[in-house]
């Protein structure tokens, strides 16, 4: 676990936008919004398609690879829970199915080593006992 | 009979500026509202005017002193306006006076106040962990909670695209401390920053250290602004709203705004608002005497200064430097009240005062003969905003 327990936690109502990806990752699997009529991606998720304004978007299984876009150290623990958990890496990950979305995670990896922009990743389902968060590993 | 030009230059003025004194967060001995009054009585004090004259109301992100609370407590005679910009936090600093010029130039308005309060040990750090919304558990579950932590990694993806060095966070930095020196308002007066001391100090979040973050403060500050004419019966030097512009391109704003697909990730969002700018002025970066931009975090401004054309990401290294973004002797001078790093954090709203303190030839580091002086609101957020303002002559 690269966050203490509870610290976080995942807050996601049965009406949420998001609550279809949040129970996807209790199954392993990574979900993103799709426009069930032209096809579009878009994160986050969204009342309408962005790309055709259609109300029929839904959501649909994409590969747990990316690489990375971007990252950032945390230095300060923001919260005093987080004291013993500083540093840690927080990672923009661009999805290799659909590129122009980029997932907010945890790199899970040594928080002192270099972070590379490009480095290919898979997720890594943390589970918790109420949700499951995505991580993200170097890919070997 | 034909319509007047659609552009807001030269329609409007600010004519007198004012702030609270500024503390440390947590330490005013003032309530937030005190505060907010004591900076209007003073900007309308220096603009020459009864308070009571102030027909129009502007603030930003949320402020909790009402217009209508402050009307009544003032006893103004007529309150004609009162808005709030929606969104974009310290994004709205220069927004409020692209507000005020659009109603005093619409002749829906004659004296606006434009102002922002924050008592941060009454209601609350703005540095820590941000009031959460369902969606938001997409990046707060990891740790992404903070302001800074928002916004870090899309100057970590600026520097590898472009190859701007992190090293011009810490002139803008320094400069910042360095102004703040010669101004006995700033809460960093009398404590002078060096590099080495930069370079030692913590990080917060990589790419930021400590001092490339924005201070927290309790205080106020406040401008009046109003026509053209008016302006040259009350003083001397008005600073005239030559052009503003407010919003964003394509798909922004980033995570804070559930936007996880931004084209202009590693951008401050300045990119369509300064040809705006530019064209509504008829003037361009080359034309500018004085920047204030602000500094929720150092990388910030970086990425202002290039969008609006000061410097392109090729020579950003060699333009970025303390000695040219400082006065007497640079070519840049940047953030001479020492601003949100070094002044104090009024959401931004000391820079729009000092902005037009250097066209009144008041400022404590005084560009010699300014006459066009920029003032950039919160890079980064959304909606942005920036105004640039001018003396008589640079209407000419």
């Amino acid at each position: 676990m690269i966050l203490p327990e509870g610290v976080f936690p995942v807050v996601s109502g049965p009406d949420d936008l998001d609550r279809p990806f949040w129970d996807g990752t209790r199954e392993e699997q990574l979900l993103i919004q799709r426009c069930r009529e032209c096809r579009g991606w878009q994160w986050g998720p969204e009342l309408i398609c962005r790309h055709c304004h259609s109300f029929e978007v839904g959501f649909e299984e994409v590969a747990p690879t990316g690489t990375i876009y971007s990252w950032e150290r945390v230095w300060h623990p923001i919260v005093p829970q987080l004291a013993d958990a500083v540093p840690f890496v927080i990672v923009i990950v661009s999805l290799t199915d659909a590129p122009q979305i980029r997932l907010v995670g945890n790199l899970a990896a040594d928080p002192l080593e270099p972070v590379v922009i490009g480095t290919a990743v898979e997720a890594v389902f943390e589970h918790h006992p109420d949700y499951t968060l995505v991580q993200w590993a170097k890919r070997s | 009979m034909s319509s007047p030009a659609r552009t807001i230059r030269g329609r409007a003025a600010v004519v007198g500026v004012g702030e609270s004194t500024y503390y440390k967060h947590g330490q005013s001995p003032d309530r937030e509202f005190v505060l907010v009054l004591k900076a209007i009585l003073a900007a309308a004090k220096h603009a020459g005017i009864d308070p009571r004259e102030i027909d129009g109301f502007i603030s930003y992100s949320n402020d909790r002193n009402t217009g209508v609370r402050i009307a009544n407590a003032l006893n103004v005679h007529e309150m004609r306006w009162s808005t709030m910009q929606w969104g974009g936090g310290g994004g709205g600093a220069a927004g409020g006076i692209e507000q005020a010029a659009a109603a005093v130039a619409a002749g829906l308005a004659e004296t606006v106040v434009v102002y922002r309060g924050l008592a941060q040990g009454e209601f609350g750090r703005f540095g820590g962990a941000m009031p959460r919304k369902p969606i938001d558990s997409l990046r707060v579950a990891y740790g992404m909670t903070t302001p800074a932590t928002v916004y870090a990694s899309r100057l970590n993806r600026f520097f590898h695209e472009t190859g701007v060095s992190p090293d011009t966070q810490k002139a803008v930095s320094l400069a910042s401390y360095r102004h703040a020196q010669n101004n006995p308002r700033a809460v960093m007066h009398g404590r002078p920053l060096s590099g080495e001391a930069y370079d030692a100090s913590r990080w917060i979040v990589e790419p930021w250290h400590l001092y490339d973050v924005c201070q927290e403060n309790d205080g106020a500050a406040a401008v009046i602004v109003t026509t053209p004419e008016r302006a040259k019966d009350l003083v001397a030097r008005p600073a005239y709203v030559l052009a503003a512009a407010m919003g964003h391109g394509q798909r922004s704003g980033g995570f804070i705004e559930n936007v996880y697909d931004s084209p202009t990730f590693a951008t401050a969002e300045f990119g369509p608002l300064a040809g705006h700018l530019w064209q509504g002025a008829g003037l361009g970066p080359s034309d500018v005497d004085v920047v204030q931009s602000y500094e929720n975090f150092s990388g910030g401004v970086v990425l202002a200064l290039i969008e609006h054309g000061f410097c392109t990401t090729e020579n950003a290294n060699d333009v970025l430097t303390v000695e040219n973004l400082t006065v007497p002797s640079g070519r840049l001078p940047l953030n001479t009240s020492g601003g949100n790093l070094a002044e104090a954090y009024m959401h931004g709203f000391g820079l729009v005062v000092e902005g037009v303190r250097q066209l009144m030839g008041e400022s404590c580091n005084q560009v010699p003969d300014a006459k066009v002086s920029l003032v950039v609101g919160g890079p980064m957020v959304t909606p942005a905003t920036t105004v640039l303002f001018g003396t008589e002559e640079a209407l000419a």
